[in-house]
C-alpha cells in the first residue's frame, strides 16, 4: 500500500515538474523575442479600467505586432506600488498619487489621464421597476447604517409613487483596497461633513461595525449584490451593465437628479477640465454642471517621465498617443466616456515630454 | 540532510521576515494588536481580534459539520463497505480534495449562500431563533455559509486520513472482538478506541487546512470585521484580509499591520500543525499495539 502511494506520489510529482518546464517556455520565448526586435510592456493596476484595458491591448496588438503590451488588474493601489517599484512597464489607478506616494518613486512619476468613468450605485430589489433616486446624504445614511430599511420615509420621499418593501438594507463595499472606493468616499466626503468626518476619503473605507458587507474587486462586490435581495452596492459602470442590474440616479450639485451614461460623465470632466493643474492630478466628483454626473472619475496612466528603455518608452508612448486618440473608438461601446478635446490637449503635451536619455520619445 | 537545513532555515527565514517588516506596528501596539477590534485603515489604527475570531470560529465551526460526517465514511469505507463499493467511493472522496477552492468559493455564492439564506437559515431561524447564534440579518452571505465550505473542503482530507489509521488497526483485533461474540457495532467500537489518538490528528490537520484557507472563504464570508454571536452575520478571516489587501497596501504602516497579522496566521497554524504531530507521534508508539501509519 505504502508503496503504491509512493509512485502516485512521484507521479504527481513528475508531472508538476513537466508542468513547471512547459510554463517556462514562453517565458524564454518572450525574453529572446525582446532582443530580435520584439517589445513587451507590462502594466497593472485599477480593476476599473480593465475591459477598456482589455481591449486596448489586444487591438494596439493588432495594429503594431512586434508590441506586446500584458495588463493585469491588480487594484489601483498595486498599480502605484508596482510602479513605485519599477515592477511593472507602468501602472494604472483611478485615484491620482498623493504627494507622499510620488516621492516613493524612483524618479518622476507623470499621470496620464487615458478615460473617464462612472462609479454607480446599484441594486437588487425585487418589483421596483423605475430606477431609484438617491442623494448623497441618504447614501451616506445608508452606508453609516443609519437608514436601515428600504421603506425609510427619506428614501421614499426621494421617490414618490415607488412601492418600496419593508426589508433591511443590505448595503455591500469594497473589501479590498481600491481606486473605485476613493472615488465613491471622496464623493460623499465633499458632499457630506458627517462622512467627511467619520469614514472620509480612503481607498480602505471603515464602515460602523455590523454595517454592510465587503466583497473583493469590482466583481466580488457585483456577485454579492446580484445574489442577495435587498443589497446595495458601488461599483464601476460597466460592470453594473453587464450584469443587468439598475443604477441609482444621483442628485447633482445643481439639484438634479442624473443618469450615470457617457455624456453625463463627459459633461463632469468638461467642468474640471478648465480647472486641471499641469500635473493633470484633479478629481472629477461633485463636478458643477446641471447634467453632470457626480461620482465620476479620471483613470491614470503613470510611467516615468524619463524611461530607462528607449524602445520601451517609445512603444509606451506610442501606445499612450494611440489609447487617447484612434484608442477612443473603442471607449462608448465599453460604458467609459472619452476624454473632453481639451483634456486631450494637455495629455498630448504630457506624452510629448516623455524621454529617454535626455531624448524625447515622441515628436 | 541539507534538504532538512533547507526546510528549516525556510521555516525560521519567514518568521523572522514577518517579525522583521511587521516591526512597525508590534512597536506601536504591542499586545493590544492581538486584543484591540477596531480595523481602520484610513486612521491608522489596526487591532487583528476580530479577524483571529472570524478565523478559530469559521475553523470550529467547519469541524463541527465535518467531523461526523468524515468520521462516517471513514468507519463505513474500513469496517461495512464491500470492496467494490469503497474503492470507487474512496476514490470520489480524495477527488474532491483536488476541486481548486475558487471553485467552491463560486459554487458558494451561487448555489449555497441562496440556498443558506432561502431554507436553511430560515429554518434554524424557525426553530433555534432563541438561539443568539441563529439571530440577524440573514443574506446567505456569511460566517455560517463560510463554515459549510470549509467542511466541505476539510472532509476529504480527514477522510483519508482517519481511513488510513483505521485499516492500520491490525485485523487480530476485530476478529478477536468478533470471536467473543462482540456485534459489528461493538466490534467498531472497539477499532476507533484503539485509533482515538489517530483520529484527533485528522481533525486537527483538517482544522490546520481551514485556518488558512483564503479564497472560498474570502468569496462567501462578507469580509465585515465584526464580532458577534450570530452565525447569519457576515465576518472575516486573517487570511482573507491579507489576499483582499495585500496587493496594494501602499503605506508602510499598513503593510506592517498585514505582515503582522500573516505572522499572527503562522503561529496560530504552527500551534495547531505542532499539536497534530504530537497525537500522530502518540498513536504510533501506543501501547495498544497499533502499526505506524
Amino acid at each position: 500500500m505504502s508503496n503504491k502511494k509512493y509512485l502516485i506520489f512521484l507521479f504527481i510529482v513528475s508531472i508538476a515538474v513537466l508542468g513547471l518546464a512547459c510554463s517556462g517556455e514562453p517565458v524564454g520565448q518572450g525574453n529572446s523575442a525582446t532582443t530580435g526586435g520584439n517589445i513587451n510592456l507590462s502594466g497593472s493596476g485599477s480593476t476599473f479600467v480593465r475591459p477598456m484595458m482589455d481591449k486596448w491591448t489586444s487591438e494596439f496588438g493588432r495594429l503594431n505586432p512586434n508590441i506586446r503590451i500584458d495588463y493585469s488588474s491588480t487594484g489601483s493601489g498595486a498599480g502605484i506600488k508596482a510602479i513605485q517599484s519599477q515592477t511593472s512597464d507602468f501602472g494604472a489607478t483611478d485615484a491620482a498619487m498623493t504627494d507622499e506616494e510620488l516621492k516613493q518613486g524612483a524618479n518622476e512619476i507623470v499621470h496620464i489621464p487615458v478615460v473617464l468613468g462612472a462609479v454607480v450605485m446599484t441594486y437588487n430589489l425585487a418589483g421596483v421597476n423605475q430606477p431609484l433616486r438617491l442623494t448623497p446624504e441618504v447614501i451616506s445614511d445608508i452606508y453609516l447604517g443609519k437608514i436601515k430599511k428600504w421603506n425609510d420615509e427619506r428614501i421614499g420621499k426621494e421617490n414618490p409613487g415607488v412601492q418600496l418593501p419593508d426589508t433591511n438594507i443590505v448595503p455591500v463595499f469594497r473589501a479590498d483596497g481600491s481606486g473605485t472606493s476613493d472615488i465613491f468616499t471622496d464623493y460623499l466626503s465633499k458632499t457630506v461633513p458627517e462622512w467627511k468626518e467619520k469614514i472620509g476619503r480612503t481607498k480602505n473605507p471603515q464602515l460602523p461595525q455590523g454595517v454592510g458587507m465587503g466583497g473583493k474587486g469590482n466583481e466580488g462586490v457585483m456577485g454579492q449584490v446580484k445574489q442577495t435581495p435587498n443589497a446595495v452596492g458601488y461599483v464601476e459602470l460597466t460592470f453594473a451593465i453587464a450584469n443587468n442590474l439598475p443604477t441609482v440616479l444621483i442628485k447633482n450639485s445643481s439639484g438634479n437628479y442624473v443618469e450615470p451614461n457617457i455624456e453625463t460623465v463627459s459633461n463632469a470632466a468638461a467642468a474640471m477640465a478648465e480647472r486641471m493643474p499641469d500635473d493633470l492630478r484633479v478629481e472629477i466628483t461633485n463636478a458643477e454642471g446641471a447634467n453632470a454626473y457626480p461620482i465620476s472619475g479620471i483613470v491614470y496612466v503613470l510611467a516615468y517621465k524619463n524611461q530607462q528603455n528607449a524602445a520601451k518608452g517609445k512603444a509606451l508612448a506610442d501606445f499612450l498617443w494611440w489609447v487617447t486618440h484612434d484608442g477612443t473608438q473603442y471607449v462608448r461601446d465599453l460604458h467609459y466616456a472619452p476624454l473632453p478635446s481639451e483634456v486631450v490637449k494637455k495629455v498630448e503635451a504630457k506624452i510629448t515630454s516623455l524621454s529617454a536619455d535626455g531624448k524625447p520619445l515622441r515628436q | 540532510m541539507i534538504a532538512a537545513a533547507i526546510i528549516l532555515l525556510i521555516v525560521f527565514g519567514m518568521f523572522f521576515m514577518m517579525v522583521w517588516n511587521s516591526m512597525p506596528t508590534i512597536k506601536e501596539f504591542g499586545l493590544n494588536f492581538l486584543f484591540m477590534d477596531e480595523w481602520a485603515p484610513a486612521q491608522n489604527r489596526f487591532g487583528a481580534l476580530p479577524f483571529i475570531y472570524g478565523t478559530i470560529v469559521s475553523s470550529i465551526l467547519a469541524l463541527i459539520i465535518s467531523v461526523p460526517i468524515s468520521l462516517g465514511i471513514a468507519i463505513f469505507l474500513v469496517e461495512q463497505a464491500p470492496k467494490k463499493i469503497a474503492t470507487p467511493i474512496a476514490f470520489m472522496v480524495e477527488l474532491l480534495a483536488a476541486i481548486p477552492s475558487v471553485v467552491y468559493g463560486l459554487w458558494g455564492i451561487f448555489v449555497l449562500a441562496p440556498f443558506v439564506r432561502d431554507y436553511l437559515g430560515v429554518f434554524l431561524e424557525k426553530y433555534f431563533g432563541w438561539l443568539p447564534f441563529f439571530q440577524g440579518r440573514l443574506t446567505g452571505i456569511g460566517m455560517l455559509t463560510a463554515g459549510i465550505i470549509l467542511a466541505l473542503m476539510i472532509t476529504p482530507i480527514i477522510t483519508s486520513v482517519v481511513r488510513d489509521i483505521l485499516e492500520a488497526v491490525p485485523n487480530v483485533q476485530r476478529e478477536a472482538a468478533l470471536a467473543l461474540g462482540a456485534t459489528k457495532w461493538e466490534t467498531t467500537q472497539i477499532v476507533l478506541s484503539n485509533a482515538a489518538s489517530g483520529i484527533a490528528g485528522a481533525v486537527v490537520l483538517g482544522l490546520g487546512r481551514a485556518l488558512g484557507e483564503t479564497m472560498a472563504v474570502t468569496m462567501v464570508i462578507g469580509n465585515s470585521p465584526q464580532i458577534t454571536a450570530s452565525l447569519f452575520e457576515p465576518a472575516y478571516t486573517i487570511a482573507s484580509v491579507l489576499a483582499a489587501n495585500f496587493a496594494d497596501a501602499t503605506d508602510e504602516f499598513y503593510l506592517s499591520a498585514l505582515v503582522e497579522m500573516g505572522l499572527v496566521l503562522f503561529l496560530v497554524t504552527f500551534i495547531v500543525n505542532a499539536l497534530a504531530k504530537l497525537l500522530v507521534l502518540s498513536v504510533t508508539r501506543g501501547p495498544k499495539g497499533a502499526r505506524p501509519v
